[in-house]
């Protein structure tokens, strides 16, 4: 019984995609993240946990720079992408988000048909040369977002109008179409039900295999089944980071100890 | 520890170890009441632990289904889940150490039958007192989440194995002497055996106790004393006798 708790899961030794060293965030006098340092490893899914407001959130859009546009926060620290620094002037913010693509808690598709939805972000980065090569990246995206079955006789339709969990899965379709390398999801299935996120975890353990995947979520049993890696963040502190199954069954730091098991304090 | 959010978690996870220790409790009794009776020839006493075996068994089913049901409705991770993990395997060593005393009560009923083997009943009394204060500590290292005396209780296990050894050695002994001693003997040995094991369990407790309270399992390279697999008996050839 032990023994099948306490394998080192055999988790190949994937390469650094992201590496975030002693990245401090402001907003105004608020220090949201305090000297955070994190590896991302490629082709591996990375789950953050943590009550509400310990920086999570705030750490993950600092991955693709989305805290760009609130004018109060500032980003500290180096985070770089394939080793190059992603706040570095030269990068171009738009580009960047091709490359580290995200998903939000509640699924917002444009007000388009199903189709638009996913030819926006192959069209504005000029990704296909003709009708043909764009319905291909719509079809491949769609089958990567384990949802082409289900629309692919209604292309044309909004895509307001799917069901909660296929306006998800279409808003991950979307994200993917791009190809990017990183996907960042932020509470992906908070909003949908218990079919819906069991689609969702399928398909989030589907990418894994060619994307490096960091989700936040507020359900650690979320967390224990999808990541193989673990960080748990608390009032800004990166308190413990870790193979997925050790912080569930025996983790180091007593406050991710109270946290994990429901405890108060 | 500090306490869950969910209060009826807390009340799940204590009654459960309610349970344990109750069946603890009387299992610890049933080693000490099957071995008194084999030393003071009492087949009453004999017959209250071979009825009682069925109260440790009904107690072992009950904490399984809750173990059940805890980790269908609450989803334990890390200190509770190793609490839920401990208790299962430790009632499982509960039950055996409750179905090996009443294996001994079983034999009490035959050996009253027969003449005593010298003093081997009171040195099977002695080797189940160690065991008995061994599962008492250990279920002590538990309540109190003690690795300190878990670990002792390991160490000690080595004693037993060592009281086996030489009862062994005796009872080879007087059936040599005398083959009318054969049966008793039979029996006598199989009850120290059965003590055997049942130190063997307490340390398997024990070594829930360090899993409960480190995360770890002890390490793997305790002393093994129990040497009679390899004991090939007193030379039956003795060549003095000028035959």
């Amino acid at each position: 019984m032990y023994d099948a708790l306490h394998r080192q899961k055999e988790v190949d030794v994937n390469e650094i995609k992201i590496a975030a060293r002693g990245v401090q965030v402001h907003y105004g006098d608020n220090h949201a993240i305090k000297d955070v340092d994190v590896d991302i490893e490629d082709k591996t899914v990375t789950a953050f946990i943590g009550p509400s407001g310990c920086g999570k959130s705030t750490f993950l859009r600092c991955l693709n720079r989305m805290n760009d546009t609130i004018p109060i926060c500032r980003v500290e620290g180096s985070i770089l992408l394939d080793g190059e620094d992603i706040y570095d002037k030269r990068v171009d913010p738009v580009q960047l988000r091709a490359k580290v693509g995200m998903v939000f808690q509640k699924p917002n598709p444009f007000p388009k048909s199903i189709y638009d939805n996913i030819a926006y972000g192959p069209r504005i980065h000029g990704m296909a040369r003709n009708k043909a090569e764009l319905d291909e990246i719509v079809e491949r995206a769609l089958r990567r977002g384990a949802i082409w079955e289900e629309v692919k006789d209604r292309l044309n339709a909004p895509g307001t109008g799917l069901s909660g969990g296929q306006q998800q899965r279409l808003c991950i379709a979307r994200a993917i179409a791009t190809e990017p390398e990183v996907l960042l999801m932020d509470e992906p299935c908070s909003a949908l039900d218990p079919i819906a996120t069991a689609q969702v975890e399928e398909l989030i353990d589907e990418l894994r295999e060619n994307y490096s995947v960091v989700i936040v979520t507020h359900s650690m049993q979320q967390a224990a089944r999808v990541s193989q890696r673990t960080a748990f963040f608390h009032l800004g502190n990166l308190v413990e980071f870790g193979d997925t199954s050790t912080i569930f069954t025996n983790p180091e730091d007593p406050r991710t100890e109270s946290y994990i098991t429901g405890r108060i304090g | 520890m500090k306490q869950h959010i969910v209060s009826a978690f807390d009340r799940d996870l204590e009654g459960i170890q309610a349970q344990i220790m109750k069946m603890g409790g009387l299992v610890e009794a049933a080693i000490g009441d099957a071995t008194r009776s084999l030393e003071t020839r009492d087949t009453e006493l004999a017959e209250v632990v071979r009825k009682g075996d069925a109260a440790i068994d009904a107690l072992e089913e009950s904490l399984n289904a809750e173990a059940a049901r805890v980790i269908a409705i609450r989803a334990p991770t890390a200190i509770d889940l190793r609490v839920i993990l401990s208790v299962m395997r430790m009632s499982n060593n509960l039950e055996r150490i409750g179905d090996l005393s009443k294996n001994i009560a079983k034999r009490t009923g035959v050996l009253v039958q027969m003449q005593p083997i010298g003093g081997t009943a009171a040195s099977l009394r002695r080797m189940a007192r160690d065991v008995e204060g061994m599962l008492k500590d250990a279920l002590d290292a538990y309540i109190q989440r003690d690795e300190a005396l878990a670990m002792d209780v390991i160490s000690r296990d080595t004693d037993v194995d060592q009281m086996y050894n030489t009862l062994f050695r005796e009872f080879l002994t007087f059936m040599l002497e005398d083959p009318r001693n054969i049966t008793a003997c039979m029996h006598l040995h199989f009850i120290a055996k059965n003590i055997e094991r049942m130190g063997d369990h307490v340390t398997s407790i024990a070594e829930q106790v360090v899993f409960l309270t480190s995360g770890h399992k002890p390490d793997e390279n305790r002393v093994k004393a129990d040497s009679t697999a390899m004991d090939a008996g007193p030379t039956i050839a003795r060549g003095t006798d000028g035959v």
